[in-house]
């Protein structure tokens, strides 16, 4: 019955929203930032542990639906032994696919976001725990993030 | 009167041209009449009609299409007296809405009545639009906003709890009809009665009742009704603020400009008595024109009968749901409006309202502006159908077939 939705609810990301990886605190963090769509609901804790300018590990708790925990999820894989730098640049290469539907060469498994540009409403949910991410890595934490306004 | 089961409602539905058309490769399921409803032909047309033949400004013009535009104008606001059994057209004040409407009383009833320390009465499950005039008067005038409490996931009121609320510092209680997010019918009459002995101001948001069940606010006994247009058949941008005549009189406008005024001086102005009073500047004119033949098309089916049909798909889709596993329903297990809010376990409303449009059924997933409800009952938000005289059991059946699907397609 949902087969327009297969671009959207792929089985990667309906696996990473029933099972989500690194979803728990990580006592060890080094930053951390809060991820708030009051509107939606969805609502996340980013954490990360930096050491220098790679980031060991990273982590997320909180609940949502299954596009922002899927998002919340594949991020949390893909940052593990990655630099602020590169993760700056795949945050701008996830948002220009999330919101036009162009991919990148190099985003991977991530990729599986591409669907989401076509549900306007849904760019929101995919692009809370980037967001929340990039205010803990610049040391913003103390300010929840929310993507619920224009800026995506 | 006709009798419900005498009436043809798929000839009804056939009214509806927005009806017949498939979305995703489906026949579309319409069920978000509690957001917005459908516009019969009727009210399309007399639009048309409108436009076609009479489109004039109002009361000023002495010409003839602006003496037809008045006259239809104000032979819409008679139209809305009788709908809800007012005494009198002049208790009748259009706004663009529910939400103007009760802005409307706390702008301006809230101008000259209220000291520090007064409470504002409202209820655990209003609307946004119910809540935050109140808190914004509130916060102006120093008084405080106090909640009847619902219990539980049915949303009823207890009303336990009312006497001891209803306090001498009470000016004002503003309560829902039916409420949006969980499908209760509040006993208004027997609660705006209770206020009105000790003095207390009453309005009842109609937003859901209007259109759906007889009304008639005497019975009811409140000082203020509001409602909208556009969730009773009519279109988008009018709405209706009834108040007795007895309180409407003694408030202060609510915006300057013209046709609000008898006489202006640099000065100082004389304004026109109520309900023109609060209707600054040219108005919403061909609103009220559909909204007539709304109430008109309305009428001829009988609300009585429209309750009727709701409640059997209400309670007709609340016994399918239930009878599934992993869904947790809200509002009352009998005597429900027409209207189901539920949630699939492990699913969160908005993946299961893009799953269900896939299957061609509209539905609503949120906080249905009902924020503080949701946070009570521990949610975020919940999936939401809502029904009008136009939908059928065989379009519940195939909702219900549909979220079985996406539970399936979530479990998988
Ligand atoms: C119970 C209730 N009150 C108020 C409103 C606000 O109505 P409107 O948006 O037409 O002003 C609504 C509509 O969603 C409602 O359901």
């Amino acid at each position: 019955m949902f087969d327009d939705l297969n671009d959207l609810y792929q089985q990667v990301i309906l696996d990473h929203c029933k099972k989500p990886r690194n979803f728990h605190e990580l006592p060890a963090a080094t930053c951390s930032a809060h991820g708030n769509n009051p509107l939606c609901g969805d609502n996340y804790q980013v954490f990360a542990r930096v050491d220098g300018d790679v980031i060991q590990e990273m982590s997320f708790t909180g609940s949502g639906c299954c596009i922002s925990k899927a998002s919340g999820s594949l991020l949390t894989e893909f940052a593990k032994g990655k630099t602020r730098a590169e993760l700056e640049k795949m945050f701008d290469e996830v948002r220009e696919m999330i919101t036009t539907g162009k991919v990148a060469d190099d985003v991977g498994k991530l990729a599986v976001f591409a669907g989401v540009h076509k549900y306007p409403a849904r760019v929101k949910c995919a692009m809370l725990a980037w967001h929340a991410a990039k205010a803990a890595l610049k040391g913003e934490g103390a300010q929840p993030v929310t993507t619920e306004s224009e800026q995506i | 009167m006709s009798n419900s089961t005498n009436i043809d409602w798929a000839a009804l539905r056939k009214d509806f041209p927005i009806l017949d058309q498939q979305v995703h490769g489906k026949p579309l399921i319409y069920f978000d009449n509690a957001a917005t409803s459908q516009k019969p032909r009727a009210v399309i047309q007399a639009l048309v009609n409108y436009y076609e033949h009479d489109n004039a400004n109002v009361h000023r013009g002495i010409h003839e299409l602006s003496n037809r535009a008045t006259t239809a104008f104000e032979a819409a606001r008679t139209r809305t007296a009788k709908f809800i059994n007012a005494r009198s057209a002049d208790e009748i004040v259009w706004t663009r809405g529910t939400s103007e409407a009760i802005n409307l009383v706390a702008s301006a009833w809230g101008a000259n009545h209220l000291q520090p320390g007064d409470v504002i009465l409202l209820t655990e499950a209003e609307h946004h639009s119910n809540i935050v005039p109140w808190q914004l008067l509130a916060q102006r005038t120093s008084a405080k906003v106090a909640y009847i409490p619902v219990t539980g996931d049915e949303g009823t009121l207890d009303l336990s709890k009312l006497d001891s609320l209803l306090t001498k510092q009470v000016k004002l209680l503003s309560l829902v009809h039916i409420s949006n997010s969980m499908g209760v019918v509040n006993p208004v009459a027997d609660i705006c009665t209770r206020a009105r002995k000790l003095g207390i101001v009453t309005l009842v948001d109609g937003a859901q009742s209007a259109g759906h069940m007889p009304v008639d606010v005497q019975a009811i006994g409140c000082d203020f009704f509001a409602f909208s247009g556009h969730k009773i058949c009519g279109p988008t941008g009018i709405g209706v603020l009834y108040g007795r005549q007895e309180v409407l009189e003694k408030m202060p406008p609510y915006q300057g400009g013209g046709e609000m005024i008898l006489r202006v001086g640099y000065d100082k102005t004389e304004f026109k008595p109520a309900p023109h009073r609060f209707e600054a500047g040219t108005p919403d004119i061909s609103g009220p024109v559909g909204l007539h033949a709304a109430m008109d098309y309305l009428d001829a089916i009988g609300r009585e009968n429209i309750w009727q049909h709701d409640q059997e798909l209400a309670n007709y889709a609340y016994e399918k749901l239930s009878a599934l596993n992993n869904i947790r329903l809200f509002g009352p297990k009998s005597g429900r409006a027409g209207l189901v809010s539920f949630l699939l376990k492990d699913v969160h409303a908005h993946d299961v309202v893009m799953l269900a449009d896939q299957g061609g059924v509209a539905l609503r997933g949120g906080h249905h502006c009902t924020q503080p409800l949701m946070h009570k009952l521990g949610v975020e938000s919940t999936a939401r159908a809502s029904f009008y005289f136009y939908n059928t059991k065989d379009e519940v059946d195939r909702f219900v077939e549909v979220v079985k699907e996406i539970q399936k397609f979530f479990a998988s």
